[in-house]
């Protein structure tokens, strides 16, 4: 299983869809450490610097309905060449929650009082994450802690490193 | 406790519930094209794994980019092609017979009702028009469906939307699903089936079933579907005459899939559509949708007809309606995009090749093309498209460009007009 946790990175909006996570015309790469340069290209954000601010993220926290529009599982990939292990969302788009999820990676639901809360830490916000207990701690100005509930399923492709590999043993 | 039709699907296709509330289906179409699957068989065959659960199960076409516009196109058409022949893969369709993936197969009679479909595509839920389960997924998923056959849902709910009343005269199934998605928001239908039912879904033609569920992802949902019935059975019955006696047999057998009246979903809403207008998109996001004359005046660079939302042969007939023995506004550039090979030269054998061309619009080859803004009307910023697609993502079609999306027979008005307006006021 991979480690989750680290720098955040917030992106304040609803709906953040995968073309602007990446773009299409990117979608003719045939690696994934091809796309690294174009993570969150065509996201407009007031205040928000892609390169300077991608640059030491381990964590992405946003508001509703991440991931919504194309397949794409590029823009799983682009975060996880970004070494973004972690998206914590109010809600994803199932289709990218379940790429993350099939690339071992984590996506976490909380409610959007505890997203509130987070956006309000200030500071450098740092990440500790326990898959296993289903907590974690964030520590800006101030440090908060939440319990989050993962699906079994999702968090059986976290412990065989995706669902690859998972589904190459059990079918 | 009856059923709804997604249930019986999953029900009849499970392959065991791993844990949690998730289903592992068995597949009966996997579905891929050149953008996301080479890199599902470069790590197959990486991993010592490149071969295929069943080379008969899996349709491939090149359609986003073709042909190739660039070396780095050439390469996943070339990574497809060799991996189609390497795995014998018989329904393979390349340039001269490719079309738009969600147009192409389902005219080749690949879908049919009670069917599980994945592909590495989020319009898969087109096919749910055929009664069937069609679901997009990303690469991954893709991959264990062409290594394994399978793939896992979460168990999904079902609303039941029910179209009453009667469409009026120039309003189509895509003003229809742009209505509905402004009404459920594009968060509305996450994790969940949108079952269509009612009158104007019953009097929809296959193509018009297509064009309502291929927007289902723009409202979240997993798919859209509709109950599989006689105008179901008359689309398919070249394909399955040798199954069924009759198309009314067909009909018989269809209603198992039905859903049962007493099934139970998350939410029941009826639409009475009689009183609905041309719609249109005017923001960044598919629920971002006002009446067509609300934005009367606005004016577009470019009009795209074509894409699995609009680009079959109705569309193209309702289009050429408006622009017969028209011109396009001068200051318009008007592109047309017949999905499919045969969606083409049905067209033109039915003279609306020359229509559009008469008028001034380029006709370009079956593609994806401009609707992901790769190829064929890539646009630049600043620029304005009337299209019959179905996203409005910023930059979509080209960075910095924007999008608004329409029926073909609006799209048509605005190319004759120059600016968005009510198509109904434009003599067809
Ligand atoms: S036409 Fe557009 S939306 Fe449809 S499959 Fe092609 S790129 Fe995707």
């Amino acid at each position: 299983m991979k480690t989750f946790g680290g720098q955040a990175l917030f992106l304040d909006r609803n709906d953040i869809n995968t073309d602007e996570i990446i773009p299409a015309k990117y979608l003719t790469e045939n690696s994934k450490l091809a796309l690294k340069p174009y993570v969150l290209e065509d996201l407009k954000l007031p205040g928000f610097n892609v390169q300077e601010d991608i640059a030491r993220a381990n964590v992405v926290v946003t508001r509703a309905n991440f991931g919504c529009g194309s397949s794409r599982e590029h823009a799983v990939w682009v975060f996880e060449v970004n070494n973004i292990n972690t998206v914590i969302g109010e809600s994803f788009a199932r289709i990218f929650r379940q790429n993350m999820f099939n690339c071992g990676m984590l996506a976490i639901e909380l409610s959007k009082e505890d997203i509130d809360t987070l956006f309000q830490l200030g500071g450098d916000v740092i990440f500790s994450i326990d898959v296993e207990n289903e907590t974690l701690t964030a520590k800006g100005n101030k440090e908060v802690s939440f319990s989050f509930s993962l699906n079994s399923f999702d968090k059986d492709l976290l412990v065989a490193g995706g669902w690859l590999a998972y589904a190459d043993q059990k079918f | 406790m009856g059923k709804t039709i997604a249930e019986k699907i999953f029900d009849t296709h499970d392959r065991g519930k791993p844990s949690g509330n998730n289903v592992v289906l068995d597949i009966d179409v996997v579905m891929c094209h050149e953008i996301t699957t080479p890199i599902a068989i470069n790590d197959l065959k990486e991993r010592d794994l490149d071969r295929v659960f069943d080379p008969e199960k899996i349709k491939v076409v090149i359609d986003h980019v073709t042909p190739s516009k660039d070396s780095k196109t050439a390469t996943q058409a070339k990574i497809l092609r060799d991996w189609a022949r390497r795995q014998n893969i018989k329904d393979f369709f390349d340039i001269g017979a490719n079309g738009v993936c969600h147009a192409l197969f389902p005219e080749k009679g690949f879908i049919r009702p009670g069917y599980t479909v994945i592909m590495g595509d989020s319009h898969t839920c087109t096919h749910g028009a055929f009664g069937a389960f069609a679901a997009g997924v990303g690469t991954t998923d893709l991959e264990v469906g062409i290594l394994k056959g399978v793939c896992s849902f979460r168990l999904p709910a079902s609303m039941k939307i029910t179209l009453t009343g009667e469409l009026a005269d120039g309003v189509y199934a895509k003003d229809v699903i742009l209505y509905i998605i402004k009404k459920l928001t594009v968060n509305g239908a996450t994790d969940k089936i949108m079952e269509f039912h009612g009158p104007v879904v019953d009097a929809m033609s296959m193509e018009a079933r297509m064009t309502l569920c291929n927007m289902a992802i723009e409202a979240g949902g997993t798919s859209g579907i509709c109950m599989p019935d006689k105008t179901t059975a008359e689309y398919l019955w070249p394909f399955i005459k040798g199954e069924y006696a009759s198309v009314d047999a067909a009909v018989e057998d269809f209603k198992k899939w039905h859903s049962d009246p007493d099934a139970v979903y998350s939410s029941e809403l009826v639409f009475d559509v009689s009183d609905l207008v041309p719609q249109v998109t005017y923001g960044t996001k598919p629920d971002e949708v006002k009446d067509i004359s609300d934005m009367e005046g606005t004016s577009v660079d470019q009009v795209y007809i074509g894409s699995c939302t609009n680009g079959r042969i109705e569309d193209l007939r309702e289009a050429a309606k408006v622009l017969k023995g028209k011109k396009i506004a001068p200051t318009v550039r008007g592109i047309l995009s017949p999905a499919t090979p045969k969606v083409y030269s049905q067209a033109m054998e039915e003279g609306l090749i020359a229509i559009f061309m008469d008028a001034g619009f380029c006709v370009t080859n079956p593609t994806c093309g401009a609707c992901l803004g790769m190829s064929n009307g890539v646009m630049a910023a600043g620029e304005v498209c009337a299209s019959t697609t179905n996203r409005n993502f910023y930059g979509r079609m080209g960075k910095g460009s924007m999008i608004h999306l329409m029926s073909p027979f609006s799209a048509a008005a605005a190319a004759v007009k120059g600016y968005i307006t009510d198509p109904r006021t434009i003599n067809a």
